[in-house]
């Protein structure tokens, strides 16, 4: 290992510097396999249909196991590498090749699109076992396990791409797979809706990036990332900004950032191991990767960098805050996953200071989310698939597995030491200070309501007294589902220390994303006391509230107008409504002159004719003949008379 | 008379004409008489054979000749009154391959329980006995056959004419045929004689306005030709009142035919009224030949004049593509909600038009050979998803079909995605192809309409996607009908160029910037 020094002693480097992109040779050539090998899996298993019904799932878990260790090998290999060398660029083919401008179907491989493929292909290969425990009952696993695939193969792409278009591809291919999955129970509608929403959502913040890139294409003339990170020196300050917001856009509706979020707690619909994989630890965290990815141009421009810092501030404390309300144990983790996530976002938002630990906090948080999404599936498992915390507890007897690594996962999230979110929290709370200190006293209070509603959630499903109806069983899961668990609890326990002293990660990423240390302006232990008193505090207050006293079996309806609130998730699709749906629904019923009807003159049975399309007179579209003669005849006078008008203007 | 003969000869050169060079128009032209006479001679029996082997053979044999004509032979034919030239070869290309695979599908007989797509006898009246009674027969029409063939031949025509008059009869040959085609339709017939009779009307209104503007065209250059009136535009200065008027009137014709905004509004109800399969050809078909002919009249006769029309082409381009998106968000029937779709198209392809380069001929030439086959393949889906009483328009009855017809609707949603430009689909290179060459040109402000459009676009398309597959089935759900070797043949050529067309567009790409610039 290269990188064996200690995290303090790193020195200031500026900007990025990440050398030369060096041409994929000898163990490198096998990047694109990473992709293929899940792609093909998932296009044998949708194409042999229910003859594959016995293995598929099989399959499917060799495809993503094959990938993670393939990801190994190419890890290694790099370590191999002297640290300018370590941007691998593989390119595969011309994809279009249109007059000045060419885009290749191009990969690049290179610090932190390698530690992106360890967590997807790793937690993601510890998914897929678990889920052959867990949908074992399913009759449609094998789909279940081609759009898992499908999932894999197209997170890969979106991070080993060398240029904004490819990723946007692999943008695309994550929401679809994405939105198979959250409606992969689509027989109840409660799923079939929220796969609508999170489709709809996402389609807001889609055409923030497709924005971006024509803003790219229009000012630049390439979309490579090396390219950009050329030319956006050159590019005037505006434009910029502009170039920064539509990139944030596009973040806030991938990874459920303010104020695109509602999406994200209805996305639990979804079987639970989705929810761990995609709604947790990578695809939401997509919008994390594509900020920091973009750091040459957020670094210019400060307007966008301190809306980053806003949206991500914002996101943490409503995330939180509607965690703790939240008496359905999924929904309480995607409040926190939003939180999480904000606070990843506004790490990146502090600049070269942050981005190291926006991508570290990524990382911790990929294990132990997953983690405490998969020890909610097994509890969920033994409780014959009810989520109300309220009807759970005492469950620590019966489920000592789960509690054990659930536990271990709770210190991670709440950032005890040494478990492996203190490291990476404290260290965006220590930037935070440094740089934004309102931003900090925010992240500071963010700490202590996670460890209020975390320990809400562990008091009312492990402890307190057992709530659940006598006809239901709770029992431990069968190995296959505690094994992943297990390892992923491994992860938040040790994932921390070891990303930040063995694997260096500071000074891993910043040959890629730049660093910059930042000294908060009071003492870091006075911080770090200070954190740690906040989290103790919220933890305490959770535990007297939920483990000491008796908790109903109904939720109380006289309640705060807080608590009203955070239940209603702070009203994000209130807000959603106003501000996207009502719009819209105004703009096309009552701004556009428009045809809802169905033309039906066989129906009526009018005459033979032009009267078939009557009913609707006075409309534009009204089916009359001499109407439409007449809109040609306005539009030609139109168009004359704008020509006239550009002449002799 | 024959002491008059001396003279003239002396005054006037014969044409010559280049028999090669017009071959591939001729060939379907003798195809097309020889269909009549099919229906003359041989016995009701063997019709549809006989003219099923014409027309394939027909389209083949002018496909080859495309495809083979050799550099020697390109150039102006026919005294200047066409141009066999790049553009050309590649767009009757375009327009033999897609006609090939929509004649596939309107050759389907399996769908319909009593027959293929069109009424037993087009004369009868609506529901009378007369009607039945042939329908029991199962009679079928076969004219169909030459009046397709013609069609296609005006198109060739019209995308090769270089001359004002060869431009307004090639418009009228492909026209005329179709008028007849859309008022076929077996089921529902009121509806189709309606759509018939508008695109009649319309259609003839839009012409008189091109006849009007070639007039005029012709006062100010002294000519038909699009070469003169390009050099008229370059060197006579006055005569503004014909030059626009000119100008303006043969853009509207133009215009109607691609169904650019406010000239749209046929569109809508003539494809809801016509056999799906001959939609599913005009939509395709016309969209080439109608751009291929704009192409030409804008690029090579008012390319002089570029400076001012292109302010009024971007404001078109942008209207266009945002009414066609926003009219289709509403649309409850799905071949209008294809109608909406093709408008918004046109617009995404006026862009290329409008950014007067080599790069937007070729990017728009592109373009349309995607959307054709992949609107045919869409076109021929819907054909297939049938009530009790014909296809069920209703986007309602589409819900569910991902559950019961996982191959079809996924094939449809494949097509669906290719509409709205999602990466990896034909229809994602064809509009980056088109943006760019409009940023080029400067029209960033329309290209942002047009990214803002697509946003819209992808609503209504995934709209149908997310019914197919996340909601549940009504009672009445349809029935999915499984076709014939012929559409289901028609369907997979389809399915590979839109995925062709998406991953390895390369070898298209660069034949179509190869087929640059147009001859004069």
């Amino acid at each position: 290992m290269a990188v064996i020094t200690t995290a303090l002693s790193i020195a200031t480097e500026g900007a990025p510097n990440p050398g030369e992109v060096v041409a994929a040779s000898g163990t490198f050539t096998l990047t694109a396999l990473l992709i293929a090998i899940p792609l093909a899996s998932a296009a044998l298993l949708l194409l042999l249909g229910r003859r594959a019904d016995r293995w598929g799932h099989l399959l499917g878990t060799l495809a993503a196991a094959a990938s993670a260790v393939l990801g190994v090998v190419l890890l290694v290999a790099m370590m191999g590498q002297p640290e300018d060398a370590r941007t691998i660029g593989q390119s595969l083919w011309t994809w279009i090749d249109v007059g000045s401008f060419t885009a290749d179907v191009a990969l690049q491989l290179d610090p932190l699109s390698i530690s992106f493929v360890l967590l997807i292909t790793i937690v993601g290969t510890l998914i897929h076992v678990y889920s052959i425990g867990y949908m074992a009952h399913d009759p449609d696993r094998r789909r279940f396990f081609a759009y898992l695939n499908l999932f894999i193969a197209a997170m890969l792409l979106l991070v080993l791409a060398d240029n904004y278009l490819l990723l946007y591809v692999g943008w695309e291919g994550v929401g679809l797979a994405s939105y198979l999955l959250i409606g992969f129970w689509y027989r109840k509608p409660s799923a079939a809706t929220a796969a609508k929403k999170a489709f709809v959502v996402n389609r807001v913040g889609d055409v923030g990036l497709s924005l971006a890139i024509m803003i790219m294409f229009a000012t630049m003339g390439t979309f490579t990332f090396s390219g950009v990170n050329e030319a956006i020196g050159s590019v005037d300050p505006d434009t910029t900004t502009w170039l920064g917001l539509a990139l944030l856009l596009a973040a806030c509706g991938k990874s459920a950032q303010f104020p695109l979020q509602s999406w994200l707690l209805d996305a639990m619909e979804g079987p639970t191991p989705v929810s761990a994989l995609i709604h947790a630890a990578t695809m939401v965290t997509a919008g994390v990767y594509l900020i920091v990815r973009s750091n040459a141009i957020f670094d210019l421009t400060e307007t966008a960098q301190l809306a980053v810092v806003v949206v991500g501030t914002i996101t943490l404390l409503m995330g939180a805050i509607i965690g703790t309300a939240k008496d359905d144990i999924k929904k309480g983790l995607a409040g926190s996953t939003m939180s999480q996530i904000g606070y990843m976002v506004l790490a990146a938002g502090l600049g070269p200071a942050g981005y190291v630990f926006a991508i570290f906090h990524l990382l911790t948080h990929g294990m132990f989310k997953a983690g405490l999404f998969l020890g909610a599936g097994s509890v969920m498992h033994g409780m014959n698939d009810d989520v109300n915390m309220r009807h759970y507890g005492a469950l620590r007897a019966v489920m000592t597995i789960t509690w054990a690594t659930f536990g271990l996962g709770f210190l991670a999230i709440i950032g005890i030491p040494p478990f492996a979110g203190f490291w990476s929290k404290d260290e965006i709370i220590k930037v935070a200070f440094a740089v934004h200190p309102v931003a900090g006293v925010a992240a500071l209070l963010g700490a202590g309501v996670t460890a209020f509603y975390m320990t809400r959630m562990m008091a009312m499903t492990f402890h307190g007294k057992a709530r659940w109806e006598p006809d239901v069983h709770p029992h431990e899961s069968p190995a296959v589902m505690t094994v992943p668990m297990m390892v992923l609890a491994l992860g938040s326990v040790f994932g921390g220390l070891v990303l930040l002293f063995v694997g260096n990660i500071e000074e891993w990423l910043a040959p890629v994303v730049g660093f910059e240390k930042a000294e908060p302006g009071i003492p870091v232990p006075l911080l770090i006391g200070l954190t740690m008193a906040v989290v103790v505090v919220g933890a305490v207050i959770g535990w007297r509230q939920y483990a000491m006293r008796e908790v109903p079996r109904m939720a109380p309806t006289q309640v705060s107008w807080a608590t009203r609130a955070a239940r209603a998730d702070l009203y994000g699709d209130a807000v959603n409504e106003a501000v996207f749906m009502r719009p819209g629904q105004y703009l096309t019923r009552t701004l556009v002159w428009t045809d809802n009807k169905v033309i039906d003159g066989a129906v009526n049975g009018t005459a033979a004719g032009i009267g078939g399309l009557s009913a609707r007179s006075r409309r534009w579209q009204s089916g009359y003949v001499r109407s439409y003669a007449l809109s040609m005849l306005l539009g030609a006078v139109v168009i004359g008379a704008v020509l006239a008008l550009v002449r002799f203007a | 008379m024959v002491h008059l003969a001396v003279p003239l000869a002396e005054t006037l050169t014969f044409p010559s004409f280049q028999y090669r060079a017009m071959a591939p128009i001729l060939v379907v032209l003798g195809a097309a008489v020889l269909g009549v006479l099919v229906e003359a001679l041989v016995p009701q029996g063997a019709r549809r054979a006989v003219q099923l082997a014409v027309t394939l053979g027909g389209l083949g044999a002018a496909l080859a000749l495309v495809v083979a004509t050799p550099a020697s032979e390109q150039g102006m034919v026919a005294a200047g009154a066409l141009a066999v030239d790049g553009p050309t070869l590649f767009l009757q290309m375009t327009i033999l391959v897609v006609a090939i695979v929509a004649m596939l599908v309107v050759a389907e007989r399996r769908v319909d329980p009593s027959g293929d797509a069109f009424a037993p006898r087009a004369a009868a009246l609506v529901g009378s006995t007369e009607e039945q009674e042939q329908t029991r027969l199962g009679w079928t029409q076969t004219e169909v056959w030459p009046l397709f063939l013609f069609a296609v031949s005006g198109m060739l025509l019209f995308v090769a004419a270089s001359d004002l008059l060869m431009l307004f009869i090639a418009l009228e040959v492909m026209s005329l045929p179709l008028y007849l085609l859309a008022g076929m339709a077996r089921r529902r017939r009121l509806l189709s004689q309606e759509a018939a009779m508008k695109y009649f009307l319309l259609g003839s209104f839009a012409s008189a306005f091109l006849l009007y503007g070639s007039a005029m065209l012709f006062g100010f250059a002294g000519s038909l030709d699009f070469a003169v009136i390009a050099d008229a535009f370059r060197d006579k200065p006055g005569q503004l009142g014909l030059q626009l008027l000119g100008l303006g009137l043969v853009s509207v014709g133009l215009l109607f035919k691609i169904a650019a905004v406010p000239f749209h509004m046929w569109a809508p109800d003539v494809y809801q009224g016509s056999p799906t399969p001959i939609a599913g050809f005009m939509a395709a078909t016309v969209k080439v030949a109608a751009f291929g002919a704009l192409l030409r009249v804008m690029y090579v006769a008012l390319g002089g004049a570029a400076w001012e029309w292109q302010p009024a082409f971007w404001v078109i381009a942008s209207i266009t593509m945002l009414v066609g998106v926003v009219l289709a968000v509403t649309s409850s029937d799905i071949k209008r909600m294809l109608a909406y779709s093709s408008i918004a198209h046109a617009g995404f392809l006026l862009l290329g038009v409008v950014a007067f380069s080599t790069a937007g001929l070729s990017a728009t030439m592109f373009y349309l050979l995607a959307y054709g086959l992949t609107t045919v393949g869409a076109f021929a889906i819907v054909m297939l998803v049938r009530g009790p009483s014909g296809e069920a328009g209703h986007l309602s009855s589409w819900a569910g079909l991902g559950r019961t017809s996982p191959l079809l609707a996924g094939v449809f949603a494949l097509f669906l995605l290719a509409l709205a430009g999602i990466p990896l689909t034909s229809g994602f290179t064809a509009k980056f192809g088109v943006f760019a060459a409009a940023i080029e040109s400067g029209g960033v402000w329309a290209v942002l309409a047009a990214v803002l459009a697509s946003a819209i676009s992808a609503f209504f398309y995934l709209k149908v996607i997310v019914l197919m597959f996340f909601a549940k089935p009504g009672p009445d759900a349809p029935a999915v009908v499984v076709p014939s070797l012929l559409t289901s043949t028609a369907i997979g050529v389809a399915v590979v160029a839109t995925v062709v067309l998406g991953v390895f567009p390369q070898v298209f790409l660069d034949l179509a910037d190869a087929s640059t610039p147009f001859l004069r």
